[in-house]
């Protein structure tokens, strides 16, 4: 599995934000490209780590560009739907972060250039938060926040 | 046999995609109630979406994710009956995989 020369190509090619020409330019089979899972920033237990590992940088303007659709009280902190949309262009990530969580890093996703800027998946929170949805958009890092209250954890046993 | 699925509906040039999967996405910090034993941790660390082949979005996950997790995204160019394929990975190195058309 663990192949330097591989992982080189793949880390240039994503810097280059140009995987579907590595594919076209038969650089790449589709099965390469799967990037490696960032372990470093999803163990992180602060943000400002997980977004320097994830995403390159730990500053973000804020921008009400992004909309965060998510309970204003979540009952069950288990299933916390979250929706990120923006108007930002040159969007290439979205992050989603639930400050107060052990790991606070949730997901990240990374979009081709077809992808529109919207995601939407359900997240566990452990207490009352801020849900953060961080965007890379042409090089820079936007965030906006939503607070969410929790009524029952989702992360404990 | 899988246990993805996907929905994929067409509205002007946009493609919407909403998948279910089925997955314990246990996040290696929660006790069993009886034990008093951690449950290992087992989650879903990356999934990827494909429409014809080209990868539209990658998702990589920790354990924050959702039991059994929901994913939605949207694309521009999908045309009706094109194929869109989902695969996920967990930190166990299983996968999964499934396709479906757009309708």
């Amino acid at each position: 599995m663990i192949d330097a020369k591989r992982r080189t190509l793949l880390k240039g090619s994503i810097t280059a934000g140009s995987v579907g020409v590595a594919i076209g330019a038969g650089l790449l089979t589709p099965q390469l490209v799967l990037a490696e899972w960032n372990e470093s920033a999803f163990k992180a237990k602060d943000i400002p780590t997980a977004l320097t590992d994830l995403l390159g940088g730990d500053s973000a303007e804020t921008s009400d560009k992004i909309k965060i659709k998510a309970p204003d009280i979540a009952e069950n902190g288990a299933v916390v739907p979250v929706t990120v949309e923006t108007d930002l262009e040159g969007v290439t990530s979205i992050a989603i972060i639930a400050s107060k969580n052990q790991t606070p890093l949730i997901a990240g996703f990374d979009l081709g250039e077809s992808a529109l800027p919207f995601v939407s998946t359900r997240i566990k929170m452990a207490e009352t938060a801020d849900v953060v949805a961080v965007v890379k958009a042409g090089g820079k890092l936007y965030q906006n926040a939503k607070s969410v209250k929790v009524t029952i954890g989702g992360c404990g046993g | 046999m899988s246990d993805i699925k996907i929905r994929a509906k067409l509205s002007g040039d946009e493609t919407t995609v909403k998948c279910l999967m089925s997955h314990p996405m246990e996040t290696g910090l929660r006790k069993d109630s009886k034990t008093g034993e951690k449950i290992p941790a087992h989650f879903i660390q990356e999934v990827v979406c494909k429409h014809k082949d080209q990868i539209v979005m990658t998702a990589s996950w920790s354990g924050g994710v959702s039991k059994n997790p929901y994913l939605s995204f949207k694309f521009k160019g999908g045309a009706a009956g094109d194929p869109i394929e989902i695969t996920w990975t967990d930190n166990k190195g299983e996968s999964q995989s499934a396709t479906e058309n757009i309708a």
